[in-house]
């Protein structure tokens, strides 16, 4: 939802120039998840569930204590719980809340068609504003982490807001507060950048995670959500978080090149169909055709 | 090849039938609204159309269910037409001489039949974009089905609906062109059925050899 003391910087589907755009001095927010201490308590989910008001569905039970197996419209925060075996046998949790990463390059915001559907506000939060949502799904297919889930009642696509509302009342996202580890943190990306720098080095330095670093992909410019990972090189192994994710070529392609192609080519056709029919005109008047018909008649 | 069409009273020939113009329509008037919805989602600039074809939402609803109608006609086209559009040795003439038709010298074009070679591309290309759409576009209609290991299906099905869109796009441009404005008549053979008999020689000569029987001495 729109919010009052938020400027926007991006919207989907939209021609002309975006109203927030450089107009505001504001940090970009980011929430840093420190897997490393997560203890799967599901506080964050249960917040999450209570401050967006979201009704309940049912849980789904595959034998791990992950609630179910993916986000849902009316779930949109979601530890992924993984057993992990370590190189000496001996087995690790990894646990790794996942919601919406609020992406600097919003592979959503990219796909999407209908004007003002997808907001990014100038503190880097990817809304979706419902009331504009079309249902195409494009988003689905523009998001690298598979989080906008379509609800067959509305016909809109929902997913975590990064609590835009309690943000631009200077709260922290619901999922923060609730925390009783303090894995999660909230602030500027810089400020969570730094901690989590900090973090990592310490993981690397004195508990023995030699790949212990920051998941922060570059290839979506960077994320409005960071981890901590023990193991940088794995980060398929916490619930398939994507390894080096980006806005899929095939929607790049579509948006880039084949528009321009094709703009250019329908543009160019209607242009030069009526130049020829300037230069060449009708190939015949259908007067003429008549009165040639008629001279013919015995 | 067998020729439809017969000599009307009044001289005229008659071209298409009820059956071909009717199914003519429903394709048009399905792919006019596909065209502007469509259009509306490929472009931002364009999104007002949404607004003209029922607003945004609907226009994402009822899209494919235009599809569907306009996938119907074109299979029933397909069945009235295919046997009339296959490419000959005189369509191959065509195409070489292809630049005397832009000049509208359609004195030295080979004999077409019923249908020239562009009007059998035309044909062609949209049963042929037409099955690439209606795949792709069973896809964009339920993306809530395809898991997400699958994602490449939508993945490839937003490049290959908006590609043949655009190829029947430039189809659709020549159509409305040549229909409308190049060959004088051919609209309202449409729309009435028939054609004048000079419309006929000029621009479907072995047809019209077909329909009149043998040739006359020639008058010139």
């Amino acid at each position: 939802m729109s919010q009052a003391t938020l400027r926007v910087q991006k919207i989907s589907g939209h021609a002309g120039s975006v109203p927030g755009e450089g107009t505001q001095r504001e940090s970009t927010v980011c929430k840093l998840i420190d897997t490393t201490t997560c203890i799967g308590c599901k506080a964050c989910e249960v917040a999450c569930m209570e401050w967006n008001d979201l009704p309940f569905g049912q849980t789904v039970f595959d034998n791990t204590y992950q609630t179910m197996p993916d986000t849902r419209w009316n779930y949109w925060n979601l530890i992924k719980f993984n057993e992990h075996e370590r190189e000496d046998g001996t087995l690790m949790w990894l646990m790794r809340k996942d919601q919406c990463m609020h992406c600097a390059d919003p592979g959503c915001l990219a796909a999407c068609p209908a004007d003002g559907a997808i907001v990014q506000y100038t503190n880097g939060i990817v809304d979706f504003q419902q009331q504009n949502c079309i249902g195409c799904q494009y988003c689905v297919t523009g998001c690298p982490f598979n989080i906008p889930k379509f609800n067959q009642e509305t016909k809109r696509v929902y997913k975590c807001t990064l609590c835009a509302d309690r943000v631009s009342e200077n709260l922290e996202p619901a999922c923060i507060k609730a925390c009783p580890t303090g894995c999660l943190h909230f602030g500027t990306k810089e400020d969570m950048s730094g901690l989590a720098e900090t973090r990592a080095r310490q993981l690397r330095d004195h508990s023995g995670f030699a790949n212990a670093d920051v998941y922060d992909p570059p290839g979506v410019g960077g994320t409005g959500v960071i981890y901590v990972l023990h193991d940088i090189t794995k980060p398929e192994a916490y619930g398939g978080l994507p390894k080096n994710p980006h806005i899929p070529y095939s929607v790049r392609l579509w948006k880039g090149p084949l528009k321009w192609l094709g703009n250019l080519a329908m543009i160019g056709g209607l242009v030069g169909l009526f130049v020829h029919y300037l230069r060449y005109g009708p190939k015949s008047r259908e007067e003429e055709l008549e009165r040639k018909h008629e001279g013919e008649q015995p | 090849m067998s020729t439809r069409g017969q000599i009307l009273p009044d001289g005229r020939i008659l071209r298409y039938n009820f059956v071909e113009r009717a199914t003519h329509w429903v394709s048009a008037f399905s792919y006019i609204y596909l065209l502007l919805t469509g259009l509306a989602f490929w472009s931002p600039w364009l999104y007002w159309l949404a607004i003209l074809c029922g607003g945004p939402q609907i226009s994402r609803i009822l899209h494919p269910w235009a599809g569907l109608i306009f996938t119907v006609s074109i299979i029933y086209m397909y069945l009235l037409w295919a046997a009339h559009m296959h490419t000959t040795d005189t369509d191959k003439a065509w195409w070489r001489s292809l630049r005397h038709y832009v000049r509208n010298e359609d004195e030295q074009m080979p004999p077409a039949g019923r249908f020239n070679a562009g009007q059998k591309l035309l044909f062609w290309g949209f049963i042929v974009c037409g099955i690439l759409l209606l795949l792709t576009g069973v896809i964009l209609w339920f993306p809530e089905y395809i898991p997400w290991s699958l994602g490449f299906l939508r993945k490839l099905a937003i490049l290959i609906h908006a590609s043949a869109a655009l190829l029947t796009i430039g189809l659709f441009m020549i159509h409305i062109y040549m229909s409308v404005f190049a060959e004088r008549g051919a609209f309202s053979s449409a729309i009435r059925g028939d054609v004048s008999q000079e419309f006929a020689r000029r621009y479907h000569p072995a047809w019209y050899q077909e329909m009149v029987g043998p040739a006359p001495p020639p008058r010139k």
